[in-house]
């Protein structure tokens, strides 16, 4: 099983090598690059010509992109084309902003819908379960940026407890953007939580139908000991699984909950760099994106075969 | 939800199969809704032209910002737009885009998926880690860059889809045609010896396609959740297209004057994606197909 996750692992650095490559080509075959982009629609060729050679956009792509590759490895992201800032220090920040959004986010989200989902499996198809599922329903069919709209209307406007809009800037300090945290958080817990009750209320039922379940409960173990002891653990190990997938599906929902709020974070850094062509910082933002992806598949897996030995060999073995 | 394991019957071929799933998505109520729901929107969205005297993209100097009532049944936006027609035509935008957008992404990943099961080896090994990596990139920056390359536009966005989604359905396709392809009428087949295609067309594929129907509906609902989205934050539809995400985006602001600018495009929105979220849980309980496992991949 090392060995396989061993391989795993090996497998994944060539996926993240593999998803820069392909962001790399793309970037490189749009229309105009940062030069043109910096110097606007009237600037002169001369003028393209040099500004290019200075950021060394004239060198062929592919010697481009190995010594970019090279710096990578050794922590340096090279320098964002459109301010000459280190892309390392850029990139740093705007994620700092975002795990902090992110870490409120999966904290209350995972609790949020773990202890929802185990009411609705407990309580199945009585009331609780039928309105917790219904949320769960809308919370998957309701996109985050109508629930953040919504958020603005009814906290920013009608009860104006929380601003709608971040006002501090790329380096505002933690302390700044506590204050202007909840409502983003709000709108991505939302979106998170949907998936992960679904699967909690599916395995909790599936818990109790087990045979341990029912043995526990003979043998005369008191009901809060039942569900603490018994089926919370059991219930939790398939839910894992679809935590981490939904946590590598953060980043999506992360873009347009910032682009809403004016957050300063990862997602608003990778709209404005798309925007302006600037390489390196897409760059950067893509190999933090696809790391997350594959440790989160990697996570999922392992929480998988933790659980379930025969998925060591997959479908056929049945 | 229950979990189901994917029965080992060959479901979606037998004959008759048809009834039987819409028999069974006839008992369940949810189910039953969803469907509605989806069928509702196809309907309005058709139709769309007879039920409103109202041009979506026509300019109204006269009436801007009006409320309910009066000729304008749900009022109009700031440039004096019908919001009804708006609404009612942004319905035909969202359902074509999507639907034909998920269905190529669909046709496409389940083809990829029976190659890659059907050859195996390196071919399987390779498709695996080069759609893997296109999955690791997030959708959002993938469409992004997409979008900047060719520029937006309808074809631009359903390209974007197909980009982002066919790895998707590859893997979980390609898991449950890996299951198909031990069987003995495989075997047979190749015995006999029929071509790839041939085996995949004829024996491969109708024993998938409830999977592949599941998948279908379920990523439709997220495609439209994207493709609004993408149009909400400006990177999808032009202006003045009637498209419900940009509805959203140039409202919003307006909110607390013209509320239903605002509120029927997210109304047209949820409604549809729970139609569909209903109708692929109906179609995956009466398929006996886990939908968490969907999901996961």
């Amino acid at each position: 099983m090392i060995s396989l996750f061993a391989k795993r692992v090996g497998w994944s650095l060539v996926t993240v090598l593999l998803s820069t490559i392909l962001v790399f080509t793309a970037i490189q075959s749009l229309p105009g690059d940062a030069a043109t982009q910096i110097l606007g629609q009237n600037a002169t060729p001369e003028a393209v010509a040099t500004l290019r050679s200075q950021l060394g956009l004239d060198e062929p792509a592919i010697s481009r992109f190995f010594s970019w590759l090279g710096g990578a490895f050794t922590g340096d992201f090279g320098t964002s084309l459109l301010d000459g800032k280190s892309v390392g220090a850029e990139v740093g920040r705007a994620l700092l902003n975002t795990s902090l959004l992110a870490a409120v986010t999966i904290l209350v989200g995972i609790t949020l819908s773990v202890v929802l989902g185990l009411l609705a499996g407990l309580f199945r198809d009585k009331w609780p379960d039928a309105t917790i599922s219904t949320l769960a329903l809308v919370g998957m069919s309701v996109p985050e940026f109508v629930v953040a709209t919504v958020l603005v209307l009814l906290f920013s406007i009608y009860i104006p407890i929380f601003p709608a809009v971040v006002v501090a800037g790329q380096d505002a300090s933690l302390a700044e953007l506590l204050p202007s945290i909840w409502l983003p958080a709000a709108a991505l817990v939302c979106a998170l939580s949907a998936y992960i009750i679904r699967m909690m209320r599916t395995s909790v039922i599936d818990v109790l139908d087990s045979d341990f379940v029912l043995t526990a409960r003979l043998k005369g173990n008191s009901t809060s000991r039942l569900v603490f002891k018994h089926i919370l653990p059991s219930a939790m190990l398939p839910t894992l699984n679809v935590i981490a997938m939904n946590i590598a599906w953060l980043i999506g929902g992360v873009v347009v909950v910032e682009s809403i709020f004016n957050y300063p974070g990862i997602g608003t850094l990778m709209i404005r760099s798309v925007q302006t062509r600037d390489l390196p910082t897409i760059l950067m933002i893509t190999v933090l994106s696809a790391l997350t992806y594959v440790l989160c598949n990697l996570l999922a897996d392992l929480a998988a075969h933790l659980l379930n030995p025969r998925l060591r060999f997959p479908r056929s073995a049945k | 939800m229950t979990t189901l394991t994917a029965s080992p019957a060959p479901v979606a071929a037998a004959p008759g199969a048809l009834r039987r799933v819409v028999r069974s998505v006839l008992r369940s109520r949810m189910a039953t809704f969803g469907f509605a729901l989806v069928f509702l929107h196809i309907a309005l969205a058709l139709l769309a032209p007879v039920l409103t005297p109202f041009n979506p993209t026509a300019n109204d100097g006269l009436v801007p910002l009006e409320n309910p009532g009066g000729v304008h049944l749900l009022g109009t936006d700031a440039l004096g737009r019908d919001i009804l027609a708006r609404t009612l035509f942004g319905g035909q935008y969202a359902l074509a885009i999507s639907f034909s957008a998920t269905a190529i992404a669909v046709v496409l990943g389940s083809t990829i998926a029976g190659i890659a099961a059907f050859k195996g080896g390196i071919v399987d090994d390779v498709i695996s880690r080069f759609l893997d990596s296109v999955l690791a990139v997030p959708a959002i920056l993938s469409m992004l860059v997409i979008v900047t390359v060719f520029g937006s536009g309808p074809w631009v966005i359903i390209l974007a889809v197909v980009v982002v989604y066919t790895g998707g359905v590859t893997r979980i396709v390609r898991a449950a045609a890996m299951d198909v392809m031990p069987r003995d009428y495989i075997t047979a087949a190749k015995a006999r010896g029929e071509g790839m295609f041939s085996i995949l067309v004829r024996e491969v594929f109708p024993n998938v396609l409830d999977i592949i129907l599941v998948e279908f509906a379920m990523r439709a609902s997220w495609v439209v959740l994207l493709i609004s989205s993408l149009s909400f934050l400006g990177f999808g539809a032009n202006p003045p297209t009637p498209d419900w995400g940009l509805m959203v985006a140039e409202n919003r602001n307006l909110m607390a004057v013209v509320p239903w600018a605002t509120l029927s495009p997210i109304l047209a929105l949820a409604t549809l994606i729970v139609g569909l979220n209903l109708a692929a849980d109906g179609l995956a309980k009466s398929f006996g197909v886990d939908r968490m496992k969907e999901v996961l991949g």
